[in-house]
């Protein structure tokens, strides 16, 4: 594959019409003009309503009265029902017709990494804005500072429980009997920071727990009094707060109310562990599924070296000659649904509720991921038996309506000189121009990037 | 829709390809026995699922969790005096009954810490180490059945989980949410990977699993798209006519959701073994006949803490439950080395203490149901297992 079509698919989301020609000779210098907080965030994702705005018409989860859970329950299906279809458009949206592709992937790599999703009812109407206010914003900046959005957004509290966890010695927890939730806690420190290896045991898991409690939603009536701090949609009630030190890691954190978990998290993305495990999930994701060593090691010291400076990672993972080189990745149904819509330019809001669709049919039903793992990010996970079988139908049914493409001219737009010569056989031969645009999709070549 | 992939591999595909493998008509059968693995992802509190409601200590140590046991509906279901089902395990309650039910409790893998995802990597790789290699013991365990081509192993859903990746070919099914691409096309794709083995072999695989089903399962309209709430019995039902076939796979995986109840456990729980219990009533149904020769094992990662959290929910835990279902299954009994409820009993004070090894279930029934000798469970279904003695006595031989 060419360089520029590396760019446009390993790095991009799939080359799309005039795409090559914008790249031109200069690859990395694509990729990296990209690199640009005024990318973050496309007009069409800013134009939908906030997390303030959607919490104001929810009634909240915090120790109601049975019925009132049973409305409230179904205030948020409603909710979600509504919006998860309009967020999930946007963002394929987005994905298909941009003109600045990385900045999609790494939104949609930093989404997958701090996962929330709709599987729990209670957080899917937030996911939306949650990308928009606490991933997007924190791309190109120190990934700390995206630790701290990620974590304290109200989507991210509900999803992993921290709203409805409670210090056992604060007085909202001797007076009700209430205790702590540790869900996110060990999430954070397994999956966003550390790594499962990261060192950490079960007392700093319940000691982070007793840090991050306080931080929740705002509960209906709630008098402004009672809430010591804001932000972003989520408040700090120093009521629930677990009161006295902390030992985190081997240091102690003294009672500091809402600060405690800022502190905390600046720790965290400090430590060498959380460095070595975001550059070998940014290795995995753009170069191979066992990335080189030796790019693991790159990414990780300039991580180290800039203060988790993300732009300076990206650009040095641009510079990687083993970023360039290799087989690379076996599509997701992500990937591979927005790469079909991108080589067609299938520009329109109705094409892309299509795109969701085809994406829940394919197996990767956006923003329900099935864990807070997130979706996998190897070739072993998406090259099932009946998942390849599916991509087969989809692809037949795409090229049904194609049937007025030039696929040969597809093929260069979307793979190039790479097209083997199985594959090239396959569509000059094949019985109908349908059939051909659909054997290009389902082409070894397109199927990876 | 109906068996419409059929005339593909008796007409185009062999023509294409031909080194198709002999399907249907297979003449190795190595067993009639049936194995099924219900997996139970996010760490099913087997103390809520199977309340030892008559210790002394249940009640405190359980608070808002702890289910009534004067009869009631919301009363646990009586196994022995001592145990007790959920109340929403009403079919798993009549197998009990009718002595195709055990309990094995206090169980766990050898892992000891609380990562969902390690867990569930170390329960089904089938080593003491997560992230221990790419195959399951499973496929293991398939392997060492002597299957020839045959796919002896079934994934019931779209993907195939870790417990059955790895050198032996396996099938698997999952309703069609997409019409499918016409026989001819199928073929044409299949020529097009002429030279790209990895892919051939899966798509391969994915046309015999559809063959078997269309065969088996029939028509797939008017099922529907899967649900959280309906993927299991969906799932269970068609999985079960699958392994009803004669010449069907014989072992299947089947994976159950909704078990990480952090938050409204009482809730959830109802929710999650509600769906596991009508899934594993349409299994037995779709299995007629088969049913007695069958044994269904679920396995869930880890248990849960005995104590509730702050939120009517509990965290990662260490023992937990299991079920050993069937008509194959000696059954009307709970197996345990009872560890007690007492604050020193507790795992760090904390988890149900775990007395029985998850896989000296998985090995007993592997060894008396599926025939594999001892040594191998040992050294390549389960490595270094040896420690782990098999229970006996689990399955009627």
């Amino acid at each position: 594959m060419t360089a520029a079509l590396l760019a446009a698919n390993r790095f991009g989301l799939g080359s799309r019409p005039g795409e090559l020609a914008a790249i031109g000779g200069d690859p990395r210098g694509w990729l990296k003009a990209q690199l640009d907080p005024r990318n973050a965030l496309p007009a069409t994702i800013a134009a939908l309503p906030g997390t303030e705005k959607r919490l104001e018409t929810l009634p909240t989860l915090m120790g109601d009265p049975a019925d009132a859970q049973k409305k409230l329950a179904q205030a948020i299906l409603k909710a979600a029902r509504e919006q998860v279809p309009e967020d999930s458009a946007a963002r394929l949206q987005a994905a298909i017709t941009s003109k600045t592709p990385l900045v999609e992937r790494l939104t949609a790599f930093w989404s997958n990494h701090f996962t929330v999703s709709g599987a729990r009812p209670v957080a899917a109407g937030l996911i939306g804005p949650y990308e928009a206010e606490a991933i997007r914003p924190h791309l190109f900046g120190r990934f700390v500072d995206l630790l701290k959005a990620a974590t304290l957004h109200p989507a991210m509290l509900l999803y992993l429980d921290n709203a409805t966890s409670v210090g056992p010695n604060s007085r909202a927890g001797t007076r009700r009997g209430k205790g702590l939730n540790e869900n996110l806690a060990r999430e954070l420190m397994e999956l966003h920071t550390l790594g499962v290896d990261g060192g950490y045991t079960q007392a700093d898991v319940t000691e982070l727990a007793k840090i991050l409690t306080g931080w929740t939603i705002r509960r209906p009536n709630q008098p402004q009094r009672a809430i010591a701090a804001e932000r972003g949609g989520a408040v700090f009630i120093p009521a629930i707060h677990e009161p006295g030190d902390k030992v985190l890691l081997g240091k102690t954190y003294r009672d500091q109310g809402e600060n405690e978990a800022d502190v905390a998290l600046e720790d965290l993305a400090r430590r060498p562990a959380t460095a070595r495990f975001i550059a070998t999930k940014l290795a995995r994701h753009f170069i191979a599924d066992d990335p080189p060593p030796a790019a693991v090691t790159t990414l990780a010291e300039t991580f180290t070296k800039t203060g988790g400076d993300l732009t300076a990672v990206y650009s040095k993972l641009v510079d990687l000659d083993a970023a360039w080189a290799g087989d690379g990745k076996y599509r997701s149904p992500y990937d591979w649904v927005v790469a079909i819509f991108r080589a067609f330019a299938a520009d329109t809001p109705e094409r892309a509720r299509r795109a969701v669709q085809a994406m829940n049919q394919l197996g990767q039903r956006l923003y329900f991921a099935p864990s807070p793992a997130g979706w996998p990010d190897d070739s072993a996970s998406w090259l099932a038996p009946e998942s390849l079988l599916a991509r087969v139908d989809y692809a037949e049914a795409v090229g049904r309506t194609r049937g007025e493409s030039d696929p040969m001219q597809l093929a260069d737009l979307s793979v190039g000189p790479s097209l083997s010569t199985e594959s090239k056989l396959s569509i000059q031969r094949a019985p109908s121009r349908s059939d051909a645009v659909a054997l290009l999709l389902i082409s070894p070549e397109f199927l990876r990037r | 829709m109906l068996n419409r992939r059929q005339m593909l591999s008796l007409t185009g595909s062999l023509a294409v390809m031909g080194t198709l493998p002999a399907r249907l008509a297979l003449a190795d059968v190595p067993t009639d026995a049936r194995f099924v693995l219900a997996i139970q992802r996010g760490a099913m509190d087997g103390l809520h699922a199977v309340p030892p409601y008559a210790d002394p200590g249940y009640k405190a140590l359980r608070g808002s969790l702890a289910l009534g046991d004067t009869g009631g509906a919301d009363s646990v279901l009586d196994l022995d005096g001592k145990f007790g089902l959920h109340p929403t395990l009403t079919e798993l309650k009549s197998w009990y009954d009718k002595g195709e039910l055990l309990v094995v409790h206090a169980v766990a893998t050898p892992y000891r810490e609380r990562s969902h995802f390690d867990g569930q990597d170390l329960l089904e790789n089938g080593t003491t180490q997560p992230h221990a290699g790419n195959s399951g013991w499973l496929n293991r365990a398939i392997g060492l059945m002597g299957g020839g081509d045959r796919r002896l192993g079934l994934a019931l859903g779209p993907e195939v989980p870790l417990a059955l990746r790895g050198n032996t070919a396996v099938a698997s099914w999952a309703p069609e949410k997409l019409p499918a691409a016409a026989p001819d096309f199928v073929n044409l794709v299949q020529a097009m990977y002429a030279k790209q083995p990895a892919l051939q072999a899966v798509l391969r695989q994915a046309v015999d699993a559809d063959q078997m089903a269309a065969a088996a399962v029939g028509s797939n309209a008017g099922m529907g798209a899967l649900r959280p709430g309906n993927a299991a019995r969906i799932l269970a039902e068609s999985g079960g006519r699958l392994l009803a076939q004669p010449n069907g796979p014989r072992i299947a995986v089947l994976e159950l959701q909704g078990w990480d109840t952090h938050t409204n456990q009482n809730g959830r729980m109802a929710q999650a073994l509600t769906q596991m219990n009508d899934a594993l009533a349409a299994l037995k149904a779709a299995l007629g006949p088969i049913w007695a020769k069958t044994v269904v094992l679920t396995a869930t990662e880890f248990g849960r803490t005995a104590r509730p959290n702050g939120s009517n929910g509990t965290d990662h835990g260490t023992a937990t439950a299991l079920f050993l279902g069937g008509g194959a299954v000696e059954g009307k009994r709970v197996v345990t080395n009872w560890p007690g409820l007492d604050s020193a009993q507790l795992y760090q004070n904390r988890d149900l203490a775990p007395t029985t090894d998850f896989r000296s279930v998985a090995k007993a029934v592997l060894h008396a149901h599926l025939g594999l000798p001892q040594d191998a469970l040992d050294r390549v279904v389960f490595p270094g297992s040896a420690g782990a003695k098999p229970l006996t006595d689990l399955v009627r031989v």
